[in-house]
């Protein structure tokens, strides 16, 4: 098989379908060696990797990391708040110092979207964007579409609705690229002040109403209100909001059907979703985290084998 | 390019008799003993020697796996295309057996080399013995032997040895390839 069609994974939107399936048929394999008793394989030993958060991240930093250990890369941790950006260093600079360490790759999470485009464009580095802002999330998006291949066999022409504050959402755009692709049918489903304008254009249908949001799909990604983005209200008030687009268990009960329930996290309990669905035999909300350590190794592998 | 039948099938049919029986010969019983096909090509010859080990000894539990190597090999990064992994099968614990890795052709040696790295993953085996098909010595880039050989080829470095195993078993063909063009 042939390389991937980009040097620096920036968004889904760089990934021609053929890429991701074959990032999906790389991930089963490594999978199986993260359940093996000796989880570690050698093929990325002589490669270093950064990881630059600027942004808070508990999930996706400890999956990256992991995820590189296990390929045996050098790895090395930084985060904006312990560095020297709060003494008023650029992110190129930033970015520049430690690459004059010799570093091959960089994993950066920025809270302005587009920082990781910037940043291919003007460094030598191979770069992964684990999150810019309310842009993309490629590699949330790719273990997201991996776990639905996993639960469902297939992601054709499965119907994915993704409830929430879309508008601030980097996981929404990515996953309804992603699932388009993969020719799955996408519904956005959430208040009219969440749910960005023009979203028709993407091809994607857009419900306001549950219930029948609900009732369409085979799978439903639950997004949290990303309370720390909003700079205005966009709605009354949280409990307004988990009584309109919460999901709890009467409710999916009453669907007739067995949905699958997903969740980027982190979870707010009793907003978006209540426990007892997040616990649920329908929820594949920690098998998304284990696949996100499979999925963001077959990357790193792919991607450190164009050198 | 030039094409010579090194084995047909009736030879191979006669060798991989022999290769069973000197299997039998040195694992006294099989109960310790695991048959490790390599992949992707060593996996033919592998279910070849496991399914005649079944015939010859009626044993129906011998232990059998297929080894994936690829993110163990040293020519990541160092190849034009990128190193894609096939599909491994070790359903028992490798601890304490003695395990016979098999493959088509040992030609540098480096396969092996990783082989013994992607096995000892999975546990501590009491031994490890290889079989090969072909053994295409005076190539080894390093200190690699195989326990049980099919059969000895004295090749060039650029020629090409093709072993042309069938599922079915018929029409089975050992062909070495020499005068390869360069493109």
């Amino acid at each position: 098989m042939s390389k991937l069609s980009t040097r620096h994974l920036i968004g889904i939107k760089d990934l021609t379908v053929e890429d991701i399936q074959q990032i999906f048929e790389t991930a089963d394999n490594f999978k199986a060696v993260i359940n093996r008793p000796i989880k570690k394989v050698p093929s990325l030993r002589d490669i270093t990797i950064a990881n630059i958060f600027f942004e808070n991240s508990t999930r996706t930093r400890i999956s990256f990391e992991l995820a590189e250990k296990r390929l045996s890369a050098d790895t090395i941790n930084f985060a904006s708040s312990s560095s020297s950006v709060s003494k008023g260093e650029t992110l190129i600079d930033t970015v520049n110092n430690i690459l004059s360490m010799k570093v091959d790759m960089v994993v950066i999470r920025h809270p302005s979207a587009g920082a990781s485009k910037f940043l291919a464009k003007h460094i030598d580095a191979q770069i992964v964007n684990a999150g810019d802002g309310t842009h993309e999330h490629p590699t949330q998006a790719l273990l997201d579409a991996y776990s639905i291949r996993e639960k469902l066999g297939d992601v054709k022409g499965k119907k994915v609705v993704i409830v929430g504050d879309i508008l601030h959402s980097r996981v929404a755009l990515s996953n309804i690229l992603c699932l388009q692709k993969l020719g799955a049918k996408v519904m956005v489903c959430g208040p009219t002040t969440l749910i960005p304008k023009h979203m028709s254009e993407l091809g994607v249908l857009v419900e306001h109403n549950l219930r029948k949001a609900l009732e369409w799909c085979d799978v439903a990604n639950m997004l949290r209100i990303q309370l720390e983005r909003q700079e205005i209200k966009y709605f009354p008030s949280l409990r307004e909001y988990s009584m309109l687009y919460g999901l709890d268990k009467p409710l999916l009960d009453s669907l007739g059907k067995k949905i699958t329930i997903m969740h980027p996290g982190p979870i707010n309990r009793g907003v978006e979703i209540t426990s007892e669905v997040a616990d649920s035999d329908q929820s594949i909300i920690l098998q998304q985290v284990e696949n996100g350590v499979a999925i963001r190794m077959a990357v790193l592998y792919l991607l450190a084998a164009q050198g | 390019m030039k094409e010579k039948l090194l084995l047909d099938q009736k030879r191979l049919s006669i060798i991989i008799d022999r290769l069973c029986h000197q299997l039998i010969e040195n694992h006294n019983g099989f109960n310790d003993s695991a048959i490790v096909g390599l992949q992707p090509r060593g996996v033919l010859l592998s279910r070849r020697i496991h399914q005649r080990m079944k015939e010859i000894t009626g044993n129906q539990n011998l232990l059998y796996g297929e080894l994936d190597i690829t993110f163990y090999r040293d020519d990541f990064r160092r190849r034009e295309s990128v190193l894609i992994p096939s599909e491994q099968k070790i359903d028992f614990i490798i601890e304490n057996k003695n395990v016979i890795l098999i493959d088509d052709v040992l030609f540098t040696g480096r396969t092996i080399r990783a082989a013994m790295d992607a096995l000892t993953a999975f546990g501590r085996p009491s031994s490890v013995e290889l079989m090969v098909l072909i053994d295409r010595r005076y190539s080894r880039e390093l200190p690699i032997e195989a326990t049980y050989v099919g059969h000895v080829v004295d090749s060039r470095n650029n020629d090409k040895v093709v072993v042309d195993l069938k599922q079915t078993g018929t029409k089975d063909a050992v062909w070495l390839i020499t005068n390869i063009e360069n493109k």
